[in-house]
């Protein structure tokens, strides 16, 4: 049992223009909490700094400033060594997340090797078999010397999901996991991701601009626009009493079919008035300030 | 609306179809060209000349023992002739040819060395290393090759210039285009989404080069390789040919080089410049063929191209039918 | 959700029998006998999976498909507004030319990339409007270039930019330009909102309905998300392994599909508002008809 807390985490990238250097802030001191057996999704447009939040977390990508605090049960912090082992990511597609030059077997076995879950090659193998039919990827002796390319959409997102498992995290970022899938699928993939939450008491972070699902496979939903958080609350409240105009924007774009005729509406509000320089906090049922640090996070007029 | 099937149902995947057809060859196997004419003639002719280089040396005599028999053509005794000198053409050709391949193999190795360090390592490990490795690219992609090649060879004294001195020569100013085109191939792998996620996993750095992206680039590499020594016996056979060869080392250049002092052209004497050119020719078309079958790997659309003008070729044939039939029936009507 | 009134009379596109095969080692069929009716100011959605053949399909119809693929059986009428029926499938290339683009255009899946990187928005729509009209004075051309752009919410000072100074909602609403410039009869859209955000698509939705009223065109609008196409469709077909197993108007298919697939498909789509899909947090479905089911999964 992991949890992460994330404190006024800031992203600057500099772009760079013939000789001009413009700063560009992606992330703007976003602060949120992953506790054990929890779903936090980060819903928001591409370019809103959500996949950079990913990579943050998953340390390809270092934070400008802000922390990011991983602490094990009993209180103690992890240590960087540990940290791949306790915190893992699911791709958005799984057909570029696995090499297609190895056999599905290769993909789970080294997460298990490198991280001493297992110490013989007929323990590891063991081990990659159980892990496939834990998602349902039976017979799994039948998958496990396949290629990723002999298996389906949906089949290769459970290996991916199986892999991230693998080192034993307890914390799980999944990027977008069903977006590159038939629809068919998708909430079989997302039932499977809910079942091995609620099995292991996992801390899943995710990230998704499909706000139908956000709301039914999460706990809470923080909702990000440019850079900063400008709603979070209980993923009911947040869909169903949407307080800021983004939000409000982004639940009437999303296709309602018991509600139909929103989506081809008229804007509530003027778009050009939309800013992100005050969030809505359901928990407290008040406006606050964003993007600033936590600490200094006054009221919002 | 409770159209919803019940979770149990949902999670599985066995309802799922995974695709259909027939299995494409992965792993070690994938990298494999698969068989077509032009590959086997390649194929053929490599192994036939590579064979000839190894073999041919034990069965010929001694290619420099000269006769009282200078520019005869071809006969029962020699089958291609002798030279100016008397010396046996076919010996001086299996030797040649045997020269010329080990220096083929040794700078193909050596340049492929040297533009994998420099191209997929400072790919992969990106930033300043990147740059530097790649300013260095492009310097000695600049530098014209084969004049440089004749001012090194100029300056080492030709006691000391071996086949070694040669062969690196060649390497150091023939590496440099084959890592422009690893560096691009590694950082289109590198920003694949299976790499970072086995950084992910924790995997050290050493191993995600070798381990998850090298495979996905042998069959450039291959290309590369090939690339490499076609160039380097075509390079050694023209600094052969002017003089500035290995000294010590017989290569189909300097049979060449030998040929034109002696005046073989303009005296008719085929036999003395004709083989060592063909082998050459024969060689570097062997070579070419089969990098096109490799091409036809990196790049899968080459490899269906035929088969799918073959098929296109029908479909429209088989339209065009129905569209007549069509026809001939309203007409009817 | 606006109905074209009386369209029903009014027929602009009819496929009969449609059957496109691909020929491969074991020919492959992938639209198996379609037939379909598009009616003026209409708007068909149609719906199914990667693979179900809707995009074929929608290639045949305007025979774009590409050898090995081929129409094995099938016809294609086009109802002009003059009243003259044209078959499709009869149609020489050089008419087959004149015809697309001008009674009935395309746009493609991921056609924002489909516009040319190195010429500017106004001469790719002026290269068109050319190559249909070639006597089309050079005014007219600015004049039909930025009523278009107006037309889809884009500013006219864009007709000077490349595609790549534009964004990809921008993009995309140049190349539905580009698809309405000759006034079509009828517009196909596969996918064309698929690469991009909710909100963006909102905005090319509103766009296309909007249009649909004021210029009478039929759209057959192609997607894999079946709520979208309920949102803004009259008609839906839905396709499974090249077959359209379903034809109804939206709201009946909403609220009574016939076809198991169709209901699988709607049922695939946790609901925005309602309870529909809630179970995936839970784990126990209260709305499945035997709770009983749920709790066997962990045994």
């Amino acid at each position: 049992m992991t949890s992460v807390r994330v404190t006024d985490l800031v992203k600057d990238y500099s772009i760079r223009t013939g000789l001009k250097r413009t700063r560009l802030r992606a992330v703007d001191h976003v602060s949120l909490e992953l506790t054990p057996g929890r779903t936090v999704a980060l819903v928001g447009e591409s370019g809103s700094g959500k996949s950079t939040i990913a990579k943050i977390l998953t340390r390809m990508e270092t934070p400008s400033s802000g922390t990011v605090d991983v602490r094990l049960d009993d209180g103690t912090a992890v240590a960087r060594s540990r940290y791949r082992r306790e915190v893992q990511m699911v791709f958005q597609d799984p057909f570029a997340s696995l090499n297609p030059f190895h056999s599905i077997e290769h993909h789970i076995a080294r997460p298990l090797r490198i991280h001493k879950r297992t110490t013989t090659a007929e323990e590891t193998r063991e081990r990659v078999l159980e892990m496939l039919e834990r998602v349902n990827l039976t017979p799994a002796a039948n998958i496990a010397p396949r290629r990723p390319h002999e298996l389906s959409g949906g089949q290769r997102q459970r290996v991916a999901i199986a892999r991230a498992l693998a080192p034993g995290a307890q914390v799980l970022i999944a990027d977008e996991p069903v977006s590159m899938l038939d629809v068919s699928i998708r909430l079989g993939v997302l039932n499977l991701l809910g079942r091995l939450q609620r099995e292991d008491a996992l801390a899943v972070l995710y990230i998704t601009h499909d706000l139908a699902t956000a709301r039914h496979f999460s706990d809470e939903i923080v909702v990000l626009y440019r850079g900063r958080v400008v709603e979070r609350g209980p993923s009911d409240a947040v869909i169903l009493d949407p307080h800021h105009e983004y939000t409000k924007l982004l639940a009437l774009a999303a296709p309602d079919p018991e509600r139909p005729g929103r989506v081809t509406s008229s804007d509530p509000v003027d778009r050009e008035t939309i800013d992100n320089s005050t969030c809505y906090d359901h928990f407290t049922g008040s406006w606050q300030e964003a993007g600033v640090p936590a600490a200094a996070r006054a009221a919002a007029p | 609306m409770t159209n919803l099937a019940s979770p149990t149902a949902l999670d599985t995947a066995a309802d799922e179809p995974a695709p259909s057809g027939r299995p494409a060859r992965a792993g070690w196997r994938s990298l494999l060209p698969t068989m077509t004419p032009w590959l086997a003639i390649g194929l053929v002719l490599i192994g036939g000349i590579t064979l000839f280089a190894v073999i041919a040396p034990y069965f010929v005599g001694d290619p420099r023992e000269i006769r009282d028999m200078g520019l005869t053509g071809p006969s029962a005794e020699f089958p291609l002739g002798t030279t100016q000198t008397g010396q046996d053409v076919l010996a001086q050709l299996a030797f040649a040819t045997r020269g010329s391949l080990q220096i083929g193999i040794i700078v193909g190795l050596l340049a492929t060395a040297l533009s994998a360090l420099f191209g997929i390592y400072g790919a992969y490990k990106g930033k300043v290393l990147d740059e530097a490795f790649s300013l260095l690219t492009n310097v000695f992609l600049v530098i014209p090759g084969l004049p440089l090649v004749i001012v090194i060879s100029g300056f080492v004294p030709r006691e000391s210039r071996g086949l070694w001195t040669i062969a690196v020569v060649l390497a150091v100013t023939s590496w440099a285009g084959a890592a422009r085109v690893l560096r691009a191939q590694t950082l289109s792998v590198r920003s694949r989404d299976y790499v970072a996620a086995s950084q992910v996993s924790g995997e050290k750095s050493w191993r995600v080069i070798v381990v998850e992206i090298l495979p996905n680039l042998l069959p450039v590499i291959a290309s590369q390789f090939v690339f490499a020594v076609i160039a380097a016996i075509l390079g050694e056979a023209g600094l052969s040919y002017i003089g500035l060869g290995a000294s010590n080392s017989a290569t189909l250049g300097t049979m060449l080089f030998y040929a034109q002092n002696g005046f073989a052209l303009s005296l008719g004497a085929w036999w003395w410049f004709v083989p060592p050119g063909l082998m050459i020719a024969l060689f570097g078309m062997g070579l070419s063929l089969v990098n096109f079958s490799i091409d036809e790997l990196i790049n899968p659309k080459l490899k269906n191209l035929r088969l799918h003008r073959k098929r296109a070729r029908r479909a429209a044939r088989l339209e065009r039918e129905l569209a007549r039939d069509t026809t001939a029936k309203e007409a009817v009507r | 959700m606006t109905t074209a009134t009386g369209a029903a009379a009014r027929p602009v596109l009819t496929v009969e029998d449609l059957t496109v095969v691909y020929e491969s080692d074991e020919p492959v069929t992938a639209v198996k006998h379609a037939d379909l009716t598009l009616h003026r100011g209409e708007i068909l959605g149609l719906a199914g999976e990667s693979g179900c053949g809707k995009t074929t399909l929608a290639y045949a119809v305007n025979r774009l498909h590409r050898p090995p693929a081929r129409i094995a059986s099938g016809r294609i009428t086009f109802h002009d507004k003059s009243g003259e029926d044209i078959d499709i499938l009869a149609l020489e290339d050089a008419e087959l030319r004149a015809f697309r683009w001008d009674k009935l255009s395309m746009v493609f899946q991921g056609a924002m990339n489909a516009l040319n990187p190195v010429t500017t928005v106004r001469a790719q729509l002026r290269d068109t409007l050319l190559a249909h009209r070639p006597g089309m004075s050079r005014k007219a051309i600015r004049e039909r270039s930025e009523e278009v752009l107006r037309r889809v919410g884009v500013d006219v000072r864009r007709l000077t930019s490349y595609p790549h100074e534009l964004s990809g909602g921008m993009r995309q609403r140049v190349m539905i330009a580009m698809a309405m410039l000759l006034e079509p009869q009828i517009m196909i859209m596969d996918e064309p909102t698929t690469a991009l955000d909710v909100v963006v698509q909102r905005d090319i939705l509103r766009e296309i309905v909007r249009l649909r009223d004021e210029l009478d065109f039929a759209v057959v609008f192609i997607t894999h998300d079946l709520p979208l196409l309920l949102e803004i469709s009259d008609c839906i077909a839905v396709m499974l392994e090249g077959e359209i197993v379903e034809l109804e108007s939206a709201q009946r298919l909403y609220r009574d599909a016939s076809h198991p697939y169709t209901r699988r498909l709607l049922g695939s789509f946790p609901s925005l508002s309602g309870s529909r899909g809630a179970f995936i947090r839970t784990g126990v479905d209260e709305t499945a008809p035997v709770p009983a089911q749920a709790s066997k999964e962990r045994a």
